[in-house]
């Protein structure tokens, strides 16, 4: 759970970064983008280096929820008759909603991949076969933009709670002051990913970006 | 005060238990909960009642033997021991809901008795030094940095109460292994012993049926003790050194 999940923290980080080019334009988002496919050329073919990251992602991503299916089949298993009252007064609500939240951002995964890579799919009926107007496109629709916003909420308080943990989960948190920089990381980690991924659909939606 | 109580009443480990109604009056704010139901159930008797069964043993905090779950509290509103627990924490007329400690690892055995051996088997696996350390002269042959006695006696203060256990909705016993394996793990006499220990009592901690921790806090809140969560970062820290080493 704890190493998959930094796997995909250092992902979220770089694929934030990049969606920043955004800012720079259609030429600067699409250079990039074209970038991906050609590092590493000529040792690597076309697409080598992404194919690599990709193959990794998708291990990565079924050791996350095969790890996170077996916790929770372990967790309903270990308390079959549930309390009549329960109260919860030392866990933040990031840490409660990890396995929903998680399904969330599985099921908007799902979606955006069809949306921006596997089919590219423009919800408003434009062209697909360049990146930065299909993004423009899709973020212009404003139920589309309140889609992936809602998503990085949930991608928000993910990353709240499973920084913290997986720092836990590998043993770095010995001491009252790790713990509290774990937290912040934790925080951190959350608001600069979900608020650096918000700012290009919000900016497009405002026609900054166009 | 006047109270109105609602029981988890199960007659045993088997039959089907569901919640009753009782109502308890002329409870004093300075009697500790235990008392409370021991007026409840004096009231029981003369009545002709069962009594309602709860673990009780030295009523002083140090037993971990009382354990509730009082209003979705592990050990009630306080941070201590139902026995501890004053009815000055509560108000005149209200409603307080007592269920036993819910995990399948901790099976009712009558009303709000649970079974706690699986704590036990979890000890019996590795949470002790096989050698023979000396009496207490021979502890000033082995120094211990002052740091490392305070954070072993400290976390060694765990009572095994399964307070953890409770108020986990994991329903992990983590942070009870946890203050085990830092209480040895930071003294020189549990060195030899250390790798086996925690592979041993974490492969007897899922075998009996507890959940895995996903380090939502839950237990160190209700620790009666305050055993700290570091002590989870520690176990596990032991667990990846244990597997490097070959375990």
């Amino acid at each position: 759970m704890a190493a998959s999940g930094l796997v995909f923290i250092g992902f979220v980080l770089a694929h934030m970064y990049g969606n920043l080019k955004a800012f720079g334009g259609e030429e600067s988002f699409n250079e990039y983008a074209e970038h991906l496919r050609t590092i590493g050329e000529p040792l690597l073919p076309e697409s080598g280096l992404l194919w690599i990251l990709r193959l990794g992602l998708i291990a990565a991503l079924v050791v996350h929820v095969a790890s996170a299916f077996a916790l929770w089949k372990r967790a309903s298993d270990a308390r079959p008759v549930k309390y009549q009252v329960a109260k919860r007064r030392n866990s933040s609500l990031s840490s409660r909603t990890m396995r929903w939240g998680g399904l969330t951002i599985l099921a908007f995964l799902v979606w955006h991949l069809l949306n921006f890579s596997i089919v590219k799919i423009n919800p408003a009926g434009g062209e697909t076969n360049n990146p930065y107007q299909l993004m423009v496109d899709t973020f212009d629709l404003w139920w589309m933009t309140l889609i992936y916003l809602v998503a990085m909420a949930a991608l928000a308080m993910h990353l709240h709670h499973g920084t913290f943990s997986a720092m836990q989960t590998l043993g770095f948190t010995q001491t009252v002051a790790a713990r509290s920089r774990a937290r912040l990381a934790g925080w951190v980690v959350a608001v600069v990913v979900a608020g650096g991924f918000s700012l290009v659909p919000l900016f497009t939606l405002f026609g900054v970006i166009e | 005060m006047n109270l109105t109580l609602n029981i988890w009443r199960q007659a045993n480990p088997t039959a089907a238990g569901a919640m009753h109604q009782y109502h308890v009056q002329d409870i004093s704010e300075d009697m500790s909960f235990l008392e409370m139901l021991d007026v409840l159930n004096e009231q029981l008797n003369e009545q002709g009642e069962d009594p309602v069964a709860f673990d009780h043993d030295c009523r002083e905090g140090i037993c971990g033997s009382c354990d509730l779950m009082i209003d979705g509290q592990a050990h009630g509103p306080e941070v201590t021991t139902t026995c501890q627990l004053h009815m000055r924490s509560f108000k005149d007329g209200q409603e307080i809901t007592i269920e036993p400690w819910r995990a399948s690892a901790f099976p009712v055995i009558k009303d709000l008795i649970v079974d706690r051996s699986a704590f036990d088997r979890i000890i019996q696996a590795g949470g002790y030094v096989s050698v023979n350390t000396g009496a207490a002269p021979d502890a000033h042959a082995t120094p211990v940095p002052q740091a490392d006695a305070l954070k072993a006696f400290n976390v060694a203060t765990c009572i095994g109460c399964g307070a953890c256990v409770a108020a986990c909705p994991n329903g992990s016993a983590s942070l009870f292994m946890g203050a085990k394996i830092t209480h040895l793990g930071r003294l020189p006499q549990g060195q030899p012993e250390r790798d086996e220990r925690v592979v041993n009592m974490v492969a007897q901690h899922d075998h009996e049926g507890f959940g895995g921790c996903t380090n939502i806090g839950e237990c160190t809140a209700a620790c009666p003790k305050e055993i700290p969560l570091d002590v989870i970062s520690q176990l596990n820290r032991d667990l990846r050194t244990a597997i490097r080493n070959g375990h």
